[in-house]
């Protein structure tokens, strides 16, 4: 499975990212049921919109966290992941 | 270990909760054998205002709860359900609707949708108008669950459908399944029953046979090989064929607050079938039932357990099972739940599992869950209803 920069995700229909004060995380909500996500998939995940393609997150983060090095594999990575946990879908 | 408040407590280590079942009403349309509603439900016939629900979820809220869960009897029979839905939306719930489909409409659909209810769950009683209706108690019920399943996935919502399954349907699960794929569900669960409440009165209509649980959980994996990841099945077995516990509500108390329509505070939705003195949330916040009450309080950690969970080396993982079988199968409720195989009520268990026989083409005798029957089973326990 290839993603490309140039692609557009977004939260897929059966969830809902939200942040939660008494996790102290970011969490995606789904039917009966909760993922707790980690500081970095927190990070990426709340920029995407339905509006922002997948390299202007890239470069979003990139600004964000200037001496983090291989945002770019990581975040490819990280979607490729998020698709085939249906996290994600793409246009 | 010191509190806020400076005072040494016993509550530090305990949780909050995460899930919250708001049980709106006893009132339901449908008459089903395994309705986990206590038998006597006949005896509690108040319900909370709209007020008090709200009151509820803005305290299990900001105590941390996240999914809220309108469940009942029938939720949909109470006329404030949009309102509910749309004050614990606006509080930051995922709010899931648990219903019969009965009372439904597209346009109630719809409505739910605008006020912000995330998800719904129907549950089915079989793939066929015929067993269905029967199983139900209800001559109308298979077009109109068709229907709202229908109307449910055209609104959008992420649908999850819901089967009981016992002896009567449990040969069906291909055709359960195949059903559930034409309703494009997104998560269908084929929940064995498990022996508390109705399905405990019911038991020898509803046990099945361990063939038949073994051909069910085969036909389940075909299908999902077969149909690979769209729809996403779970299989739930019954307790009874197994030989240790399941971790009941993940530990009591730890993260599920089940909620009665009278405003009983319970760990779980078939719990208030023990002898506990539950919390009341008209007169308690849901803080002190949640941390300080005795009953809350009555199975968290080991120090209640008796051998021979006490020493076990595996108690941390199941908790010692379910209070509720350990009192229906052992009367004490604080032995073992006689699942496990180390207990030494468990031939109790194997002994019923054994003799469960193939299916009976009566369902007659069987024991329907409404309010007769429930005054019935009042009158049999010595409690007059209120």
């Amino acid at each position: 499975m290839e993603i490309s920069a140039n692609q557009i995700p977004m939260i897929d229909g059966g969830f809902r990212l939200q942040w939660e004060k008494a996790q102290d995380a970011w969490v995606l909500l789904y039917p009966e049921g909760m993922v707790k996500l980690n500081a970095s998939a927190g990070e990426v995940l709340q920029l995407v919109d339905g509006k922002s393609s997948v390299g202007q997150i890239i470069e979003s983060l990139q600004n964000k966290f200037p001496q983090a090095d291989s945002i770019e594999g990581d975040v490819l990575e990280f979607f490729i992941d998020a698709k085939s946990k249906r996290w994600v879908s793409f246009d | 270990m010191q509190s806020r408040s400076g005072g040494l407590v016993l509550t530090e280590a305990i949780t909050p909760p995460m899930w919250l079942l708001a049980e709106l009403t006893y009132k339901c349309p449908l008459q089903c054998a395994y309705c986990a509603n206590p038998v006597d439900f006949a005896r509690h016939k108040d319900e909370l205002s709209t007020d008090q629900w709200i009151s509820i979820f803005q305290q299990a809220r900001e105590l941390g709860a996240a999914q809220l869960g309108f469940s009942g009897g029938e939720p949909l029979l109470r006329d404030d359900l949009e309102i509910l839905v749309e004050e614990a939306r606006k509080l930051g719930f995922y709010t899931n609707l648990i219903t019969s489909g009965i009372g439904m409409d597209e346009a109630r659909v719809e409505r739910l949708k605008a006020v912000g209810l995330d998800h719904i769950q129907i549950s089915f009683q079989a793939s066929s108008e015929e067993l269905n209706n029967r199983l139900a108690g209800s001559n109308k019920a298979f077009a109109q669950k068709i229907a709202m399943a229908k109307a449910v996935k055209a609104a959008g919502y992420p649908m999850v459908l819901n089967y009981v399954i016992h002896r009567h349907n449990i040969d069906y699960i291909e055709q359960i399944l195949e059903l559930s794929l034409e309703l494009q569900a997104d998560y269908v669960e084929l929940a064995n029953a498990q022996y508390h409440g109705w399905a405990y009165q019911n038991r020898s209509h509803l046990l099945p046979s361990r063939e038949q649980l073994l051909r069910a959980e085969e036909t389940t994996n075909r299908f999902r090989e077969k149909t690979g990841d769209k729809m996403k099945t779970f299989f739930i077995i019954p307790d009874y064929f197994e030989d240790r516990p399941k971790a009941c509500m993940n530990g009591w108390g730890s993260i599920f607050l089940t909620v009665s329509p009278d405003g009983k505070a319970l760990p779980c939705h078939n719990a208030r079938l023990l002898p506990l003195e539950f919390p009341d949330l008209t007169t308690t916040s849901v803080e002190s039932a949640w941390f300080g009450s005795d009953a809350f309080n009555a199975f968290r950690g080991d120090e209640w357990m008796k051998e021979p969970c006490r020493s076990c080396d595996e108690k941390q993982k199941d908790f010692g099972g379910c209070r509720c079988q350990a009192l229906l199968i052992t009367g004490d409720a604080r032995q073992t739940d006689p699942v496990c195989s180390k207990s030494p009520h468990h031939p109790k268990i194997t002994a019923l599992v054994s003799n469960s026989v193939e299916p009976d083409v009566d369902l007659e005798p069987m024991l329907f869950r409404n309010m007769k029957n429930s005054l019935k089973l009042v009158k049999v326990a010595g409690q007059e209803p209120q």
